[in-house]
């Protein structure tokens, strides 16, 4: 039994988002929701973070610093894409800076639509992302093994 | 005795030498031999006397009583001319007065008729003379790299390194005369010939600032000398004679010993640099290195506080003695805070030397056996790690052309060996389980004896100093270790006598971390056993092998490093994920406006809390009132004896 | 009192217990103080040992570091808190548990300041000034036990025969208040916090990553017992039952504080605690001369 499925910290970064799905996604850890009933904690840093909540259509300025927080976050690490930007740029598709989807810049493990997504299509996305980290867990275990 | 009386004539000899011999490497090795034979004449020494106890000699030859006197004139009108010459009218009037008391002692008392031993050796002399024998011929041998660096780095100094050599050794010759001197006549020649090397070394640059320095070193070192002279001329009035030998005086009656304790012990406090009097310290950093290191940091002002150690049980539970603790507390307290404030490497070194004194000053004034021993113990700890300090802080300075801490970023990675060194003597300056921290644990111990309720607000001074010490050491261990990018180690270091001195100092410190129980069974508890007429043990079984323990613990951590070095991931620090680059030793990010910004962190260092002029103003004024007090008790205590 | 007289001839199973229990009882405590917050704030909170899952799903990630000595000073941390519950705990010089609580948190602090980061480094030089602001009150509370007791050995002030707290209310007032600091409660988690009060990133632990963090947190636990049992010396033997109430009650209160107050500035957390050193601490030590 992987730990890190008791025990998931998420970093969220808005990629130039409208902030419709960030309000969700921060709704989830409010009373109402209240996501830290499973060991979810929202931490500002990368370093310490398991999960990674991304929203928004990212822009040109969203690039480096997406790629730059998924690289410093430690294996075994996933990516959920909320809203309907971040899985292929929503409405804004065909704008002149927006690149229309985050799995264009790092792999995405789970895609959660919406426009804004719903917290507990939220919730429930995050917790297939835990399935899927345990997966990539008893992975590195196996290999690291070797 | 020949061994003594070769340590004290040996330096001074070799120093003639090296004035006649011009710069050359010849002198240069000339002077690492003296080096090793001093240390070897005292690392003999401590093997002869080992274990001996007290011992006290007879020094033959009625010439030498009038010699000395004539040495002491000398010295006296040499001061006067030079002050004269540079218009320091304080000084020479001062050094008239100390001249004069001297001079009317002599002719009126006559003390060299008095019967007595001349010299002797205890086991704190014995300490004394193995500190300034290894640790001061290290610093000489260091100085020879040093200096000639020096001078090739500022030729707009005159090169004047064979006064320089032969003052460094006149002054070793000297401090060995102070630790051996039992007639405080001697003792008395000694420390002015300590005033005089320390006077003409701070001026050694020859520019206005380090004449003004030197000037106002002398003033303050001639202040203490008055005092010292007072003393003598009231051993001299009012007691029996014998009085003027050391061994006969600390056994006098309290009315002769206690009041000449505080005049000798106001001496001490000059020369230790404590408040009012600890300008001149800081103003010294002008000089070379070797001379803060030697003069200002592991031996001359430890001759300040041997004096006032050697009277601690005279201070014991008397009114004069907790005014000297205070006097030391109030120094620990006030230099430490100032420290918090220096970004000059040296500045911060100075201040807290003069805080470590004060602690040390603080244990004799309360002058029980477990203080003294605690003091003993700093004495040791602190010459080792300081002198180690100023040495590696001095090649810094050639290296990187800067005193200043914020310069010395990521030292760790581009010195490596001196950067470690610099570690370890900071460690072992305030960390657990080295030396001083276990003599400030003795302290606490002693101090919550003392007389009550003063032991306690000594207790509250001291646990305020304590904190800021932690602050400002690790401050600079920090910067030390910050190494923001990856860098290349410096090609050379620093010269072979330089990296030389410097390692075996690192050495030293740890030796000393392992084997103070040993130090302190051997040496120190034998002499304040017999000082104080007890036979407990000071330290604990069980507390000596936690200590023990935690020494073994410090030294086994770095093995971890190598299974750390295995199996990691590097990345670069988090820079709020902007883009970031690395561009030699700069860490740049993406700032506004789309211009790369570099990454600029400096320390704290609480200018406006910890003011250096308000907290000197604050510590001049508190101590000068308690000196004024230590004279109005003497002024009690003299027309009573004068009764009597 | 036969269990103090065979932990004072065997000390080591003092430290054993320590060592081995003190990471389940911090959890539970670190747990409990999450579910309380949780309840404060209309929330249901997660699982009592969160905490346990927290460490181990840490050592679970990748060795990610920025230098590879990083870790040799937190390990460094991570050993010498041990070491000092253990002193505590196996019944030994006090003093010395206070410094080597020092040296525990300087290697913490040079760990940090190693990374080179710039948030990592303000984190050290807030965690430093919370250092010299703690450092007074601890040796003052040290220095009062000794002169009730007369002895600095934690096994002889717990068997003291009256509660400490009736001779020392000062101290243990002033000692309470800075208690706040070392526990990391707001208002004076300055150099970093728990999970929501962030600020500077991590501050400190902002280059911890996977097991260094781990290291970091084990760490903490350890630490909250020491500072716990601290409090529970006030009361001693002489008065258990009292004496564990009034430790629960005390971090009820600071979990209450924690909620209701938001950060301060470094000055004026640095410079209270050094007011309340002195009005209470100094005071009390004095006062106990007249007794």
């Amino acid at each position: 039994m992987a730990y890190i499925t008791k025990s998931p910290w998420i970093i969220h970064y808005d990629a130039s988002s409208c902030n419709g799905c960030d309000i969700e996604v921060l709704a989830c850890l409010t009373p109402l929701y209240d996501i830290e009933r499973f060991g979810i904690i929202n931490t500002g840093n990368p370093k310490h973070a398991d999960v990674f909540l991304v929203t928004g259509g990212v822009n040109e300025q969203n690039k480096p610093v997406i790629k730059n927080i998924y690289r410093q976050m430690p294996k075994p690490n996933v990516v959920v894409a909320i809203g309907a930007c971040a899985l292929s740029g929503g409405v804004f598709r065909e704008c002149y800076n927006i690149t229309g989807g985050v799995d264009k810049l790092i792999p995405v493990d789970v895609y959660v639509p919406g426009c804004s997504a719903k917290p507990e299509a939220i919730i429930d996305g995050v917790v297939k992302a835990l399935g899927i980290l345990e997966q990539k867990r008893e992975a590195m275990k196996k290999e690291a093994g070797n | 005795m020949e061994s003594i009386i070769f340590l004290i004539l040996f330096p001074l000899v070799a120093g003639v030498i090296m004035l006649a011999l011009p710069n050359s490497r010849g002198r240069d090795l000339f002077v690492n031999f003296a080096g090793v034979v001093t240390c070897i004449g005292s690392l003999y020494l401590l093997f002869e006397y080992f274990g001996k106890g007290q011992e006290l000699f007879f020094v033959e030859g009625t010439y030498i009583d009038p010699l000395i006197t004539v040495a002491e004139i000398a010295i006296g009108l040499f001061i006067i001319g030079m002050s004269l010459k540079f218009r320091k009218y304080l000084i020479a009037v001062l050094a008239a007065c100390q001249m004069g008391l001297i001079t009317y002692t002599d002719i009126v008392f006559e003390p060299s008729h008095y019967a007595g031993y001349d010299l002797f050796i205890d086991e704190f002399s014995l300490i004394m003379a193995v500190i300034i024998g290894v640790i001061g011929s290290l610093i000489c041998i260091y100085a020879t790299g040093y200096m000639k660096t020096y001078q090739e780095h500022h030729k707009d100094v005159k090169d004047k390194r064979p006064l320089f050599f032969f003052l460094m050794f006149l002054f070793l010759s000297a401090m060995f005369g102070i630790v051996f001197s039992n007639n405080i006549m001697w003792l008395f020649l000694f420390w002015e010939i300590t005033t005089l090397c320390s006077f003409l070394l701070i001026a050694y640059a020859g520019d206005e600032i380090s004449w003004k320095n030197g000037f106002w070193a002398l003033l303050l070192n001639v202040i203490g000398g008055v005092g010292f002279a007072g003393g003598i001329y009231f051993i001299n009035a009012f007691s029996s004679g014998n009085d003027i030998y050391l061994d006969q005086l600390l056994q006098s009656s309290p009315g002769i010993a206690l009041v000449a304790a505080a005049f000798i012990g106001f001496a001490g406090l000059t020369k230790s640099a404590q408040f009012p009097f600890s300008s001149w310290l800081v103003g010294a950093m002008v000089a070379p290195t070797p001379v803060s290191a030697l003069l200002h940091s592991s031996t001359m002002v430890k001759a300040g506080v041997y004096v006032i150690v050697r009277f601690a049980p005279v201070y014991e539970a008397s009114l004069i003695g907790i005014a000297f603790a205070f006097i030391g507390a109030l120094t620990f307290l006030v230099a430490s805070a100032i420290a918090i404030s220096q970004s000059n490497a040296k500045k911060v070194l100075a201040y807290s030397t003069i805080a470590n004194l004060g602690l040390v000053v603080a244990c004799a004034g309360i002058g029980t056996e477990e203080a003294v021993w605690a003091a003993i113990l700093l004495i040791i700890f602190h010459a080792v790690a300081k002198s180690l300090l100023f040495l590696s802080v001095g090649s810094v300075e050639h290296q990187k052309h800067s005193k200043d801490i914020e310069d010395m970023g990521g030292l760790i990675a581009a010195m490596p060996k001196i950067g470690l060194m610099m570690l370890i003597g900071m460690a072992g300056m305030f960390l657990a389980p080295f030396g001083m921290l276990i003599s400030k644990w003795a302290s606490i111990h002693a101090f919550v004896n003392a007389i009550p309720p003063f032991g306690m607000l000594l207790i509250a001074i001291i646990a305020y100093g304590s904190g800021i010490t932690v602050f400002f050491w690790t401050k600079w261990m920090g910067r030390i270790l910050e190494v923001r990018t990856e860098r290349e180690p410096v090609e050379k270091e620093a010269s072979r006598p330089e990296m030389s001195a410097i390692i075996t100092l690192g050495a030293l410190t740890v030796l000393a971390c392992l084997f103070f129980p040993l130090i302190s069974e051997t040496m120190i508890e034998p002499y304040t056993h017999s000082v104080y007429g007890s036979i407990s043990p000071l330290l604990s079984m069980s507390n000596m092998i936690i200590m023990l323990f935690m020494v073994v613990v410090v030294i086994l951590l770095p093995l971890s490093l190598f299974h750390f070095a295995k199996g990691r991931t590097l990345r670069r620090q988090y820079m709020s994920a902007r883009v970031s680059e690395v561009s030699g030793e700069h860490l740049k990010f993406l700032g506004s406006m789309g211009i790369m910004k570099e990454a600029e962190l400096s320390n704290y260092y609480f200018g406006d809390l910890f003011d250096e002029k308000e907290l000197n103003k604050a510590g001049v004024w508190s101590t000068i009132l308690i000196i004024v007090m230590i004279f109005a008790l003497i002024s009690w205590f003299v027309p009573l004896e004068v009764i009597m | 009192m036969n269990f103090m007289q065979i932990l004072g001839e065997n000390p080591l199973i003092g430290v054993a217990l320590f060592v081995i229990l003190s990471p389940l009882v911090g959890a539970i405590i670190f747990g409990l103080d999450r579910i309380i917050t949780a309840r404060m704030q209309g929330r249901v909170g997660p699982p009592v040992l969160q905490p346990l899952y927290d460490i181990f799903k840490l050592f679970e990630k990748e060795k990610m570091v920025i230098h590879e000595s990083q870790n040799f000073w937190i390990f460094g941390y991570l050993v010498f808190i041990i070491i000092t519950g253990a002193l505590f705990f196996g019944g030994s010089d006090i003093l010395l548990v206070i410094f080597a609580l020092t040296l525990a948190h300087v290697a913490l602090i040079l760990g940090a300041f190693s990374s080179g980061s710039p948030y990592a480094h303000i984190g050290a030089e807030r965690e430093l000034i919370q250092l010299m602001a703690v450092e007074p009150m601890i040796i003052i509370a040290a220095v009062g036990f000794y002169e009730v007791t007369n002895s600095f050995n934690t096994l002889d002030i717990i068997s003291f025969g009256t509660p400490l707290i009736l001779t020392l209310p000062g101290i243990f007032i002033g000692f309470v208040y800075i208690l706040t600091v070392k526990l990391r409660k707001s208002p004076f988690d300055i150099s970093t916090s728990h999970h929501a009060h962030q600020e500077l990133v991590r501050g400190l632990n902002t280059e911890f990553a996977g097991s260094t963090l781990g290291m970091v947190e084990l760490a903490h636990l350890y630490e909250t017992v020491i500072l716990l049992g601290f409090i529970f010396l006030f009361f001693g033997l002489a008065a258990p039952i009292i004496g564990l109430i009034v430790v629960a009650l005390i971090y009820l209160i600071e979990i209450f504080v924690d909620n209701a107050t938001s950060r301060v500035k470094w000055s004026l957390m640095f410079k209270s605690c050094w007011i309340v050193t002195a009005v209470l601490g100094v005071v009390n030590l004095m006062a106990l001369y007249f007794i």
